[in-house]
């Protein structure tokens, strides 16, 4: 609970800052909360990984781009009244459906009780791997995380080519620089 | 004392609800693409949660079988989540691509002054 609340005070922090490196900088203590959180909630490989990538990798990735482009950011022009209203709205409704969810921690909730048992009762012996979710990942769900491979080289592509491509570009009439 | 244990017994689907609006009130009110990206973060993580929570029983420990313990938390949500974070990561530097070329462009990252410019040709 003391971490959820870390966890809001941060958001709240992340919304009203303007200089974006501290902005990334708390987006790294966010993501560290949030695998404190995870492992609260049992899930340590998530946490591991929220760690190096969310708290690691995408603030390294997010840094780099603040020092290709600018740290500053420019006040909102037009009044944040309409998105703060939108949100507030959704936000609302969303805690009414809260009240129909089953309570927090319970064992006997129909999540817990579909294809999970299964796994957890015949995962060793069919994949003689003890980590259920080693096991769900690699073996069970192996194409998927084969798919998954293939999103992240799309990507690293796409980056690639948005990146690289740009000295072969011609100055055309659209090319112009307003800042720097 | 019912509330209370509305409060105990839902405290992390309105925290995970409160990031979520957040997130979506830092994209659409944020000129900033950096700053959106981040909220975009936000709205990602506050997903993590929401599919983390039900997952957990209180008492039990994570998905590594072991014969000394009997109770384990759900396992399907955390390889959810964790194909989720790769992909994630994935998707947020592909957008950070995209801003660093609209900068090399544009020169500037804030949507109102792309916009601006725009108009003024």
């Amino acid at each position: 609970m003391v971490l959820l609340t870390l966890l809001a005070a941060i958001t709240i922090g992340i919304i009203r800052m303007r200089n974006l490196f501290a902005v990334v900088v708390l987006g790294g203590i966010y993501s560290f909360l949030m695998a404190s959180v995870m492992i609260v909630l049992d899930a340590v490989d998530v946490a591991m990984t929220e760690a190096a990538v969310g708290a690691g990798i995408s603030t390294v990735l997010m840094l780099g781009v603040l020092h290709l482009t600018k740290t500053q950011e420019s006040k909102p022009k037009h009044t944040p009244l309409l998105p703060l209203f939108v949100a507030v709205a959704t936000g609302a409704a969303l805690v009414f459906g809260t009240f129909d969810l089953p309570p927090f921690g319970l064992a006997d909730t129909p999540v817990n009780l579909h294809v999970a048992p299964y796994y957890l009762e015949n995962s060793l012996r069919e994949t003689l791997v003890a980590n259920v979710v080693s096991s769900v990942l690699a073996s069970y769900r192996g194409f998927d995380t084969l798919g998954e491979t293939a999103v992240i080289f799309t990507a690293g592509i796409a980056v690639l080519l948005l990146l690289k491509g740009k000295r072969k570009l011609k100055p055309g009439p659209k090319r112009r620089r307003i800042g720097r | 004392m019912d509330l209370l244990y509305q409060i105990v017994a839902h405290y992390n689907h309105w925290i995970t609800i409160f990031l979520m609006v957040s997130g979506l009130y830092i994209v659409v009110s944020r000129g900033n693409m950096v700053k959106k990206l981040v909220g975009l973060g936000l709205f990602q993580t506050s997903v993590y949660l929401l599919y983390l929570t039900p997952g957990k029983i209180l008492g039990g420990t994570p998905p590594v079988l072991s014969p000394d313990f009997s109770v384990y938390s759900n396992p399907l949500p955390h390889v959810l989540i964790l194909t989720a974070i790769v992909v994630g990561v994935a998707t947020l530097a592909l957008g950070l691509a995209l801003v660093v070329r609209i900068n090399e462009e544009f020169g500037t990252i804030e949507e109102d002054e792309i916009f601006a410019g725009d108009e003024d040709e």
